[in-house]
């Protein structure tokens, strides 16, 4: 197994230092790592020269959809995680809704074996909440709790557990294992036949609207729910002003309420839609420019507190027809970490440096998922999971250049800041000089 | 113009060509042989997505009255769920050399889509998207409007200061989205009318004023036209979005009843887009009144369409003669 010496990296709180991977681990930091390079003998190492590059801890998805089982031809365990390797990624967690539903223990074991096999990043697969995601009856969230792929992260995501008790179950239930039940809040009732915000644009474009308060009356719901049963509750990407305001007003109840918000919530407007391009259907729908201050103030004050993707692959001929038609979601696994660059790092105003992106896009959601070895400082003796970025790179998104099996992108041909430049997971190099290292270079 | 998809996306100046040129060929209509050469050797396809026979042949006479060849096709019981694929048609229909296509489709900003998404190169006309615009719609109101109301101004005139009330069910209506456009851009002042749950967020910030009751704005707007708009009585029950308590109740609020009819100023008109609900919306003695040009608007519906089509085809030649 090689070793690698990096050299000359800029940790995410401003330190240069070395790190040598060897092992699987972080080695050894500082002076000693060459030290130590030299003194390894028989391995081979090899050298990075990572002066002007900054190293972060491998970044951690909380929310991803990988499409395998059932729709392989957007997207599988192997083309998704590959992607999350490009993007920096050493870490996914799997989202539910696949054909079959990951709603067993057979399921999950499946998709977490997948990605073991692909060696790409840890696949840390989700648990359906409900049977089938039907809303109806609890999946065996103990069995899947239990199984090979340890789940710790329920969520009938794509749809809303929206029976309040099947909810309040749930939310005790996982308690038993230390789980969560990641909620997709949307009010089923006042978005029916939904396609886009409900707003100024909507009336203008004659599209039925999904309104801010679907999400938040779920929201507010379930923020109570977990109160009264002591639980926690995590918000997938949450999208209105009003959102921020109620997950704020929980934490400071002392609710146990972890939120998330995705890049391009983070980045684009309903305005996007006035073309009636279907890249830019996405569920929750891109909303106002005022709620997208409010989700960039509340992931700075850390009321949200982690960045997740919602990557969504779809094949083309889902998108390629009238709004109405096409399929919602946007991939976003190779875009994310310049997304959150542009609309929170670049943006001078705020006070959020790489140390928050670190602590939002890995150290944060690897505790809500309960990953261990994931999301944890560079330090000597750390599993070796990291990403090393060109923060003064800048490219332009081709949808027909990104490693995801699918092209749904709603940055194509846009400019974006900062550059994957390498990521390794468990000491190995996924990714070297922009590039995914396939078959026996890894 | 290259296409049209929506009343917004008119200038005063083309709204203005457009009525213009649908007088010209209103002229012709009357003449003993209708037919004009101008789109000879053309064809202009009808791809109707959803069901309505009246347009449809409209587009039709129009076509046909330019020396076009008509296609028509329809993609019935097709739906967007399906997954009727708008694309294919459109190619089919480009390899089949269409040279203009008009477009009826449940989904909103399906036109756009075929216009813009490199599919089809023909011109796109919009016969009705979703709950978006129905262009020739609000042209040939604004046409029937301005012939009565500016009987005097001739060619080059707009419809400046005329007041418009238009009432009903606004929410599900792309009748009322493109009159709020065009009327505002012919310089007619517009109000809309309907219960709260029939206008859509968003509305407060349109061109024109908005308010939910009737009464107050008859007598207050004294308006030159009004237009009803026809509401479903399924829209009534929970299940069809529970915009309304009863018939009833909503043709007591909002229908144009005999005291309505009563209060409204001596020349105004009574527009309806049709088809109507005749005692839901509209009373029969104001629907068959001598104010009302509800039969009227459908045929000046087809001299708006030959100039849509003749614009759009063979426009940059100027106004046939
Ligand atoms: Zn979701």
């Amino acid at each position: 197994m090689t070793d690698y010496l990096i050299t000359g990296a800029q940790l995410p709180e401003g330190s240069i230092t070395d790190l040598l991977l060897a092992d699987g681990r972080i080695a050894a930091t500082g002076a000693d790592a060459a030290d130590m390079a030299g003194a390894r003998a028989g391995a081979q190492v090899h050298r990075i020269d990572a002066h002007g590059l900054v190293a972060l801890p491998g970044l951690v998805d909380l929310h991803t959809h990988l499409r395998e089982p059932g729709r392989e031809d957007a997207e599988t365990v192997a083309s998704g995680t590959r992607a999350a390797a490009v993007g920096g990624y050493t870490c996914v967690h799997a989202m539910a809704n696949t054909t079959p539903v990951a709603d067993t223990a057979g399921v999950v074991e499946q998709v977490w074996r997948l990605g073991e096999d692909a060696g790409w990043a840890q696949v840390r697969p989700v648990g359906a909440v409900t049977v089938g995601l039907a809303g109806e009856q609890l999946a065996e969230l103990g069995a899947m709790a239990s199984s090979a792929a340890r789940v710790r992260v329920f969520s009938d995501d794509g749809l809303c557990v929206h029976d309040p008790v099947l909810m309040r179950r749930a939310l005790e239930y996982v308690k038993a294992f230390d789980g969560v039940v990641a909620q997709h809040a949307q009010e089923p009732r006042l978005t029916a036949g939904a396609l886009m915000h409900e707003g100024i644009v909507s009336a203008e474009l004659g599209l039925t609207g999904w309104p801010a308060v679907a999400e938040e009356a779920i929201i507010a719901r379930d923020v109570l729910l977990a109160e009264h049963v002591g639980s926690r509750v995590h918000i997938c990407h949450l999208s209105t002003a009003g959102s921020v305001d109620i997950v704020r007003w929980a934490k400071a109840r002392g609710i146990q309420v972890t939120a998330e918000v995705t890049p391009h919530h983070l980045m684009l407007t309903d305005e996007a839609i006035r073309g009636y391009d279907p890249q830019f259907k996405v569920n929750p729908p891109l909303r106002t420019a005022e709620d997208v201050q409010a989700v960039r103030d509340g992931l700075e004050d850390g009321t949200i507190d982690i960045v997740a993707t919602d990557h969504a692959p779809h094949p083309s001929e889902d998108k390629d027809c009238e709004f109405a038609a096409a399929a919602m979601g946007m991939t976003g696994l190779e875009t994310a970490l310049s997304v959150v660059t542009e609309a929170m790092v670049a943006d001078d105003s705020r006070d959020f440096g790489w140390q928050d992106l670190a602590r939002t896009m890995s150290a944060t959601p690897a505790r809500i998922g309960r990953v261990t070895g994931q999301g944890r400082p560079l330090a000597a003796g750390e599993p070796a999971h990291l990403t090393l970025v060109d923060p003064s790179a800048r490219w332009t998104v081709d949808p027909a250049g990104l490693r995801t099996a699918s092209e749904n992108t709603p940055f194509a041909a846009r400019e974006l800041p900062a550059r994957v430049m390498a990521t390794f997971y468990r000491g190995v190099a996924t990714v070297l000089d922009g590039q995914p290292q396939d078959g026996s270079t890894r | 113009m290259r296409h049209l998809l929506s009343a917004a996306d008119l200038s005063r100046e083309e709204a203005i060509t457009i009525l213009d040129t649908a007088a010209t060929m209103a002229a012709t209509q009357s003449r003993a042989i209708k037919k004009l050469p101008a789109l000879r050797g053309l064809t202009v396809v009808n791809l109707f997505f959803e069901d309505s026979t009246r347009t449809r042949i409209s587009f039709e006479a129009a076509a046909k009255r330019l020396s076009a060849d008509v296609i028509n096709f329809a993609a019935k019981g097709s739906s967007v769920s399906k997954g009727e694929s708008l694309k294919d048609t459109a190619q089919t229909l480009q390899a089949m050399g269409a040279d203009a296509v008009v477009i009826r489709h449940s989904a909103s900003g399906a036109p756009h889509r075929l216009a813009t998404s490199g599919w089809i190169d023909a011109p796109v006309v919009n016969a009705g998207d979703g709950m978006h615009q129905h262009p020739t719609q609000a042209l040939l109101d604004a046409f029937t409007m301005r012939r009565h109301l500016m009987p005097e101004a001739g060619t080059g005139a707009g419809l400046d200061g005329k007041r418009v009330v238009i009432v009903g069910d606004v929410l599900h209506s792309r009748v009322a989205r493109s009159n709020v456009d065009l009327l505002h851009t012919l310089g007619a002042e517009v109000t809309l009318v309907a219960p709260p749950t029939l206008l859509p967020i968003g509305a407060s910030t349109w061109p024109c004023r908005i308010s939910y009751d009737l009464d107050t704005t008859i007598a207050e707007q004294a308006p030159d036209a009004i237009m009803m708009l026809r509401v479903q009585r399924e829209r009534m029950s929970s299940a069809g979005g529970g915009f309304f308590p009863s018939a009833a109740e909503y043709s007591r609020r909002y229908g144009l009843d005999a005291a309505r009819f009563e209060a409204l100023p001596g020349h105004a008109l009574i527009m309806h887009p049709g088809p109507m609900n005749r005692g839901l919306e509209i009373s029969a003695r104001a629907a068959d009144s001598d104010r009302s040009t509800i039969v009227e608007q459908v045929g000046n519906g087809v001299a708006v369409r030959m100039a849509v089509l003749y614009l759009v085809l063979a426009g940059n030649e100027g106004t046939p003669s």
